[in-house]
């Protein structure tokens, strides 16, 4: 899977002068940046300061106007989703982006897709073999389901769930690719109190597993309390980056967030003196 | 299997195969059983255009085209060249998998209504070889005297004999559709169609689904042809041309998409509208379908099984095949 040149202390993710353009605007503007492995990488920042696209970017989502992006020692910035997904990264979505007819588990099983193979043939004839893969597709599933306490829900419509347990869902689905790689895109948004810190705890245990994950949020709380690093995208670039003390403690930070592009609710953490 | 769900599949069973016992007595119905036999023979094809409509989100405007492969390559193969139909069929499916990946890789790497389009032109084209290549297709006079069929060193002669046939294909299509929507592959096809950049982003090579269901639809539409070549033993272009084509995929809206029984129910009944009661309306035919289709659009978007469904009963997972 990973490239020959590839040593498990390289970083697991290279970003080298990314830049997104949009017509006239400049989403992202030569971010440069490396991610180590195992880690929790969060990456904070204002509305529209690129994080989402930064997300976009690294997934295959969006292919970046220019720069290189090497994910496990291999180019990847021209590579569709379905191949960078096969390399061993996952994702879930800003806006919720589930299978919401159909069930909880069959979610899950999709995501169990880019690790199986049984094709068109093997499934129209049900195939010894098909049927076998069928049966750990379905046990691996409600393993994931387990793992993130959603095993009770299993067989309602993915739809059907109230938009925490849809979040948690989605995290399942991307866990079942089995990635080296997990891209979060403010799973907490829309979460309460309680869900928020159940989430904290989840990511804790997907670390533990080995998994990196790169985390974009807004709850500043769950964000100085699980991450190793940081980093702070401003106007498509990065501002800051380090451990979060740090991060706290940096003048400009501080100081971008005090700034007038940042919205209300978005500054209640400073203003709060969480950060 | 549970029992509510297996009742209705079992009900449609039995009354499919009294269906030729029932109608025999009465003189005004009994051809009915012929009426069938080709209904059958497009379900076939509208099965595998409602897998690519329903599914893949695509809309192909040559799947008379299709037909039309395996309907002359039957014909040339088993009339000029005396194969065996049974050797000739596969052949016919085989081309027409070819035309398809030809066709749809380049149509369907672009997001979008390309396939529309490139298939529209495609059917035009394969209308116009039937009806030019004099020397191979006949042209416009089309081709006689093509070969019977025959199982196990019988011929297939009765109205009743070809009726058993052809829905034994049917239910083996339906069978094999069923399978494929509920597995691995299905559960990827159904990705797509609710959430097209979450199922890429999970690892589904869009693309190559879209593509797999396109050919998979255009090998049944020529196993259909080829049947209908031995039913009928005459050809012209004209059941091949883009008329055909837009009926199939009425057939599948009427009956409504993503759901199996919805491919044979409008099917079914639209052949019965077209063969037997629109001769009527003779000149007017393409109005009559028209008006089927604004219909449909306006009073059961979701085609008439989901509609049936809601008004039989409460249970919509007895009669929809695709839940789990
Ligand atoms: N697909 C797109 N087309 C045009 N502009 C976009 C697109 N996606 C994002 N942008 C713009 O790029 C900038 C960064 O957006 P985004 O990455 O969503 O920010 P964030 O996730 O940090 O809130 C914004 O100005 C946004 O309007
Ligand atoms: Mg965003």
């Amino acid at each position: 899977m990973t490239s020959p040149r590839f040593s498990s202390s390289d970083p697991i993710l290279i970003l080298q002068d990314v830049h997104m353009q949009f017509g006239g605007v400049t989403a992202l503007k030569g971010i440069r940046y490396q991610v180590p492995r195992g880690i929790v990488q969060s990456i904070i920042g204002p509305n529209g300061a690129g994080k989402t696209t930064l997300l976009n970017c690294i997934s295959g989502v969006l292919h970046p106007t220019e720069g290189r992006i090497s994910f496990l020692g291999r180019r990847v910035e021209r590579e569709p989703p379905h191949r960078i997904a096969a390399l061993g990264m996952s994702r879930t979505f800003q806006h919720v982006a589930l299978f919401p007819q159909m069930s909880v588990l069959e979610n899950v099983m999709v995501g169990r897709h880019v690790r199986t193979r049984s094709g068109f043939w093997a499934a129209g004839l049900r195939t010894r073999s098909m049927r076998r893969e069928e049966a750990a597709i379905g046990r691996d599933a409600r393993a994931w389901l387990d793992f993130v306490g959603l095993a009770d829900a299993a067989h309602l419509p993915a739809g059907a769930l109230p938009l925490g347990k849809q979040k948690i869902l989605e995290i399942a689905r991307a866990l079942a690719t089995d990635p080296a790689l997990l891209l979060l895109d403010e799973p907490a948004g829309g979460l309460n109190t309680r869900e928020t810190e159940e989430l904290g705890e989840l990511i804790g245990r997907i670390k533990e597993r080995g998994t990196t994950v790169i985390l974009v949020e807004h709850d500043m709380n769950l964000v100085m309390t699980i991450s190793d690093r940081i980093l702070v995208l401003y106007y498509g670039q990065p501002l800051a980056s380090g451990v979060p003390d740090e991060i706290k403690e940096n003048p400009e930070v501080i100081q971008a967030y005090l700034g007038d592009e940042w919205t209300p609710d978005e500054g209640a953490p400073i203003m709060n003196g969480q950060l | 299997m549970n029992l509510r769900k297996f009742a209705p599949v079992a009900a449609f069973v039995a009354f499919m195969a009294a269906f030729p016992w029932m109608v025999a007595p009465f003189d005004a119905i009994s051809h009915y059983t012929d009426v069938m036999v080709f209904a059958g023979i497009f379900c076939l094809v509208t099965i595998g255009l409602s897998l690519l409509m329903g599914f893949a989100g695509q809309i192909s405007l040559a799947q008379a085209a299709f037909f039309g492969i395996g309907a002359y390559a039957s014909a040339i193969l088993t009339g000029r060249f005396g194969w065996n139909p049974w050797a000739a069929m596969p052949a016919g499916a085989a081309a027409a998998a070819a035309v398809a990946w030809i066709v749809g890789v380049p149509a369907l790497r672009l997001k979008g209504h390309y396939l529309a389009m490139a298939t529209l032109g495609f059917g035009v084209i394969v209308h116009i070889v039937l009806n030019e290549e004099v020397e191979w297709t006949g042209g416009p006079s089309g081709m006689v005297d093509i070969p019977g069929l025959s199982v196990a060193g019988v011929r297939v002669l009765s109205e009743t004999a070809w009726y058993y046939l052809v829905w034994t294909f049917v239910a083996a299509a339906l069978i094999f559709s069923y399978h494929v929507l509920h597995s691995r592959v299905g559960r990827a096809l159904r990705a797509i169609h609710e959430a097209e950049k979450a199922a890429e982003a999970m690892g589904v090579p869009v693309a190559s689904y879209k593509v797999q269901v396109f050919v998979y639809s255009a090998v049944l539409a020529s196993l259909a042809g080829s049947l209908y070549t031995h039913y009928v033993t005459f050809l012209t272009p004209s059941s091949f041309d883009l008329m055909w084509s837009v009926r199939f995929v009425l057939m599948v809206v009427v009956g409504g998409m993503q759901s199996l029984w919805g491919a044979v129910l409008g099917t079914v009944f639209l052949t019965f509208v077209g063969n037997e009661w629109l001769h009527v309306f003779a000149d007017f035919e393409v109005l009559v379908y028209g008006g089927i289709l604004l219909a449909v659009a306006l009073l059961v978007p979701q085609g008439l099984v989901v509609w049936m469904q809601e008004k039989l009963s409460r249970r919509r997972e007895t009669l929809l095949p695709r839940s789990e």
